[in-house]
């Protein structure tokens, strides 16, 4: 009697269960759908509302202003994909090397090294002594604020450093038996098993490149330094785009007649372009991205 | 005789320190430059507070007669806006806090219940993507759904809980349920995976011995799993408070306008505003440093408490 009032239960906290996950599945997917369907409505009639699933009036005019009328665009996509990819390979390799001493046990700076590096994490000095300290270093609109002050993160290296100390000490100690020196040993034998840790972090620090903007907002916003990023000219069309539309203005726009682009619609194209290369890259490496949280769980 | 050993003895461990260092040189040679490097980007602004308490002017060196004392800090304790700015950073961190580890411990209790099928996998899969887009991206999602005609207000008046649509991107009272909300949305799939690790790795014996003993499964979850990982959520908890009197800026920025700025402004945006917008320099770095070290002083005394109660520490 008791197992069936116990499966009777177990049935429905499952129901509940599953509903719930429709629910989380809907509303994660949908937001992205509707921006994407109205992006490719005509502005004018999305103005209206009610666009849900599809596009009432299919048009590309939105997306044919932000490619054709936005002088900027084409700049903002090379250095958005300039500071990705440097920035990332730098900050990337600098991790993996600071990780490696600090994983070796017998290394004579570990302990200093390690509270050094610590300690950047809780302790930041904020906004208005590094805007100095930018403009000390004569690095105020040039790529380099792009670069350099993401040169090493302190997280990373610890996720990284968690991970060699896991590693068996026994393979680097027979190869340095055979005579392999310490560069050696990093970089044929630590390299090669951290990998899935070096895949982990790499995408990290890619995706928090690709989306940083406010870096370009205090300390690149000059247009004429040309460093505007494809997430600033987003936060533009966004600020300006923020109060809500009033039908007198609505209005307005209808009376202009031709197609014309809408701060909402031009919103909604450039969120789309800016969403596209997280969307195309996510199904391959999310697997990578679960693995590195895990790890970096982990306290070392 | 034994003074000469003691020599030696001093000479040798010298000899041996020279030795390691010799030895470790490829290490020494990858970790002194970041010794700078860390020294120049995170050390050296720290220096930067003693201007606090003069009255810089860019291009000047410091001198004495610039000296102004706790001025600056007197004034900015005086600032009505300051509280302000305060009381909203506060409010939208507790907000979080909370509300955002109860979601994202519902969610992985939940997710632990069902046993791996496809369903519960590619929920999973597209509960992290949220995380991985930017707060831009983020802000144009829910712009489009929150305005007065958008997804959101359609749905609330269909299901007949409001009359007439809200405006929730110039309505102030509504910014903190809305920020906290999206918060939620974005990081709860994120978040669950590191209270998931943690079940993962509780102990399947305690589960058969309380089914045996007539447990059910919610009498389980609460006397077993949320036990068992009482230590991840307090050390999240610790990471957490650091970020306290930090956060709220990008979405002040993206979602902030005249509307909400009463409840908008938080810390980070007043010293934007004041420090660099405004070049009050002095007086911004007089906020930069409340900010900075109530946050370390928080999470050192945050840690300190977690080690007393549990002899384990976040660091």
């Amino acid at each position: 009697m008791l197992r069936v009032t116990n499966k009777k239960a177990d049935r429905r906290f499952k129901t509940f269960v599953y509903i719930l996950f429709v629910i989380v599945l809907l509303s994660t997917i949908y937001p992205f759908w509707n921006l994407l369907a109205i992006s490719f409505n005509n502005p004018q009639d999305s103005a209206r509302g009610d666009i849900y699933l599809w596009p009432r009036e299919f048009s590309l005019v939105s997306y044919q202003t932000i490619f054709g009328q936005n002088q900027y665009l084409g700049t903002a996509i090379t250095n958005s994909i300039l500071r990705t990819i440097i920035g990332t390979i730098l900050n990337v390799m600098s991790c993996t090397l600071v990780a490696y001493a600090l994983s070796r046990k017998d290394f004579v700076l570990r302990k200093f090294m390690s509270k050094w590096v610590f300690f950047t994490m809780y302790l930041t000095a904020g906004l208005i002594p590094t805007y100095i300290l930018y403009s000390k270093l004569n690095m105020i609109n040039t790529f380099s604020v792009y670069i350099l002050p993401y040169l090493m993160s302190g997280y990373n290296v610890i996720i990284l450093r968690t991970y060699m100390e896991k590693l068996s000490p026994a393979l680097s100690e027979s190869a340095k038996i055979d005579g392999a020196s310490d560069l050696q040993t990093f970089a044929r034998i630590i390299v090669p098993m951290c990998v899935p840790v070096i895949a982990t972090v790499t995408l990290f620090i890619a995706v928090f490149q690709w989306s940083s903007w406010q870096d370009t907002f205090f300390f690149a916003s000059n247009p004429k330094a040309g460093l505007t990023t494809l997430q600033y000219e987003m936060t533009k069309i966004i600020r300006e785009s923020s109060s809500n539309l009033t039908e007198a203005q609505i209005r307005d726009m209808q009376g202009m007649g031709a197609a014309m682009a809408t701060p909402q619609s031009l919103q909604a194209a450039m969120t789309i372009i800016a969403t596209v290369p997280i969307l195309a890259v996510y199904p391959f490496l999310q697997r990578y991205f679960v693995n590195g949280i895990v790890l970096g769980s982990v306290k070392g | 005789m034994s003074d000469n050993k003691h020599a030696k003895n001093k000479n040798s461990k010298m000899a041996n320190f020279i030795n390691m260092l010799k030895k470790q040189k490829f290490l020494l040679a990858i970790t002194v430059p970041f010794i700078v490097y860390i020294f120049i980007f995170s050390y050296l602004p720290l220096m930067g507070w003693i201007w606090s308490v003069f009255d810089y002017r860019p291009g000047k060196g410091l001198s004495l007669e610039e000296f102004v004392g706790l001025k600056n800090y007197i004034d900015l304790f005086r600032d009505s806006t300051f509280w302000l700015a305060l009381r909203n950073t506060l409010a939208l961190s507790v907000l979080n806090i909370i509300f955002s580890t109860v979601a994202a411990i519902t969610f992985a209790v939940l997710l632990n219940e069902i046993r791996p099928n496809f369903f519960k996998k590619l929920t999973q899969t597209v509960s992290y993507l949220p995380h991985f887009v930017s707060w831009v991206v983020v802000a144009g999602i829910f712009i489009n759904l929150l305005r007065l005609n958008g997804g959101i207000n359609n749905l609330l008046m269909s299901l007949n809980i409001i009359d007439e649509p809200i405006d929730f991107l110039l309505k102030g009272n509504n910014y903190w349920a809305m920020i906290t909300s999206i918060g939620i949305w974005k990081e709860t799939g994120w978040s669950a995976i590191i209270y998931l690790a943690a079940m993962t790795a509780i102990n399947t014996e305690l589960y058969e011995a309380a089914y045996i003993d007539g447990a059910g499964r919610f009498k389980r979850i609460w006397y077993i799993t949320l036990p068992e990982i009482r230590s991840t959520i307090i050390v999240l908890l610790i990471m957490n408070i650091g970020w306290v009197l930090t956060i709220g800026f990008e979405q002040n920025l993206l979602f902030g306008n005249a509307g909400n700025f009463e409840f908008s402004e938080v810390l980070s945006s007043y010293i934007y505003r004041y420090g660099l917008k405004s070049r009050e320099y002095s007086y911004g770095m007089a906020a930069s440093v409340f900010q900075s070290l109530t946050s370390f002083v928080l999470i050192m005394t945050a840690n300190r408490l977690f080690k007393k109660i549990s002899n384990e520490s976040v660091f």
